[in-house]
């Protein structure tokens, strides 16, 4: 991954930009030029939702070049409140405790490290919900 | 169009090939199918290749190969399809001899992947899926596979015994055959306990890294007569597509491009799934071996795994997956997989794989897919 990718990807791994179509209600992350559902070119700007469910998941172990460092980690689809699927890293969490159909929210970290003098790339990845006693919550 | 066959097929063993290089590997598979066709005057050349580029640091495939196989001026070109780079080649030279434009051409895969570590050939793998917003979060392909296999767990009350005798299939089947880069049984206690890559997808659920290369010889059907007794026509044909961001799919437990491509293929031989003998499809980990059963119309959405623990799969099975061993245990050089699968139909056909011979087979299919699903191809082969 480049730096100027990474510049250019600001919006959506910052602020979670997506685009929505007026004319049939449908979603896309990240945006696209036209909408793939009814064929229309006037996508609007959206902010995604920052609360969702997480659908499924896995704990890396054996990941690709550049995230070494981080192994075992967790990446997931998580379903926004609005409807829409992302995936992202899931973070805060612990894989022997996760489950399928937990609330988890929005937040910024560090993904990953590009060599000793590369850029730090930033993004969105998600974290489980707490209740009041710590433990993960589930509003099914 | 003009009907098309089979005349010739060459393979090389899938194996850690060091003392190989990209050329000489392409070049001795080439030679295998051409000497088994009985030496045609090849027209034009296809090679299905994902990433020389990336592996061996060589782009430029094509002319570099027909100079090797001293076919001079001949037209030659490269296919790219990611993981389905080998099938993508054969769907291209089908065209082209069905058009009429050539008669007889040569059609392999190559892929040398053990020139490079582990995190490297996982990372190049991982450039089938999407760089910007499935790849930069961490996500293999091992991974986008263990999303699924775990909703399917949960969906359908399946354990990881099941797809673990999947792979004791695919390993009994490359046990009987020479090609194979694992031509040995496992038994189900190594398949199941083995160290996670993507949990729940451990190593003995995924597809080796290897090196290997396959081609085959086309012509019209019309021709084949002169220079082969087992012909075999590649009777049907499709390639289709879904979402590239796996995320956008609307149902994250099917393959829409493999039915789609499936269902074009059966249309277009005039067949149903019910008519097949023999399948290779594209195991590149046990849920997706297991997704393709379901997804090719051989038993319903959620039966695939039952179909495995009932022996159905097996080579004397209702529906036999895999003879080769598959992705899993006869290897998945990636861009060659798709020829291996067509050749080992084709010798399933002919009544020619030995001891992984598949009792009457007329009728076989060959699926190869990329990415998860991003798209798949699929052929049908008939014993003339």
């Amino acid at each position: 991954m480049l730096p100027s990718n990474l510049w250019r990807e600001i919006p959506q791994r910052y602020r979670l930009e997506a685009v929505f179509c007026p004319k049939c209600s449908t979603t896309y992350f990240p945006p696209r030029e036209l909408c793939t559902e009814c064929g229309s070119r006037e996508l609007e700007k959206k902010k995604l939702p920052t609360k969702g469910k997480l659908v499924t998941y896995t704990v890396i172990h054996t990941p690709p070049k550049g995230f070494e460092l981080y192994t075992p980690y967790i990446v997931g689809l998580v379903r926004l409140e609005d409807g829409t699927h992302i995936t992202a890293q899931i973070t805060d969490a612990d894989p022997n405790k996760l489950d399928l159909d937990v609330d988890v929210e929005a937040v910024i970290r560090k993904v990953k490290e590009n060599g000793r003098e590369g850029p730090i790339y930033y993004g969105y990845k998600f974290r489980p919900i707490l209740n009041a006693n710590g433990a993960p919550e589930r509003k099914c | 169009m003009r009907k098309v066959a089979v005349i010739g097929v060459g393979m090389v063993k899938v194996d850690h090939h060091w003392k190989e290089s990209l050329r000489s590997l392409f070049t001795k598979a080439a030679i295998n199918a051409l000497e088994d066709a009985g030496n045609p005057d090849v027209e034009a050349l296809y090679v299905g290749n994902m990433s020389a580029g990336q592996f061996n640091k060589q782009e430029n495939l094509a002319p570099m190969l027909a100079d090797a196989l001293g076919l001079g001026s001949k037209p030659s070109l490269r296919v790219e399809e990611g993981c389905s780079s080998g099938a993508a080649a054969l769907y291209m030279a089908l065209k082209d001899v069905a058009s009429g434009m050539h008669d007889f051409v040569l059609v392999g895969g190559v892929e040398k992947m053990m020139d490079t570590t582990t995190s490297d050939a996982t990372f190049i793998i991982s450039t089938v899926t999407d760089q910007e917003y499935e790849a930069f979060t961490g996500l293999s392909l091992a991974g986008i596979n263990a999303m699924v296999m775990r909703l399917y767990m949960k969906k359908f009350g399946v354990k990881r015994e099941s797809f673990a005798k999947f792979v004791v299939q695919m390993h009994e089947n490359a046990s009987k055959n020479p090609y194979a880069q694992f031509p040995f049984k496992i038994s189900l206690d190594k398949a199941l306990n083995s160290a996670p890559v993507a949990e729940p997808i451990h190593l003995m659920d995924c597809a080796p890294i290897g090196d290997g290369a396959a081609a085959l010889i086309i012509c019209p059907a019309e021709k084949a007569k002169e220079f082969t007794s087992d012909q075999v026509d590649i009777v049907g044909a499709w390639k289709a597509n879904d979402t590239f961001l796996f995320h956008m799919r609307k149902d994250f437990l099917s393959l829409k491009a493999t039915i789609e491509a499936s269902r074009n293929a059966y249309d277009m031989a005039n067949i149903t799934p019910e008519d097949v003998d023999v399948a290779e499809v594209h195991d590149s980990f046990s849920i997706a071996g297991i997704l393709a059963i379901e997804d090719l119309g051989f038993v319903r959405k959620g039966e695939g795994w039952m179909a495995v623990e009932e022996g159905l799969i097996s080579l004397d099975g209702e529906i036999p997956i895999n003879p080769s061993g598959g992705l899993k245990a006869r290897g998945h050089p990636i861009g060659a997989t798709g020829i291996y699968q067509a050749a080992e139909i084709v010798l399933q056909l002919r009544g020619d794989a030995g001891k992984r011979q598949v009792p009457d087979a007329r009728i076989g299919l060959s699926h190869n897919t990329s990415g998860f699903g991003t798209s798949a191809i699929v052929h049908v082969f008939k014993a003339k």
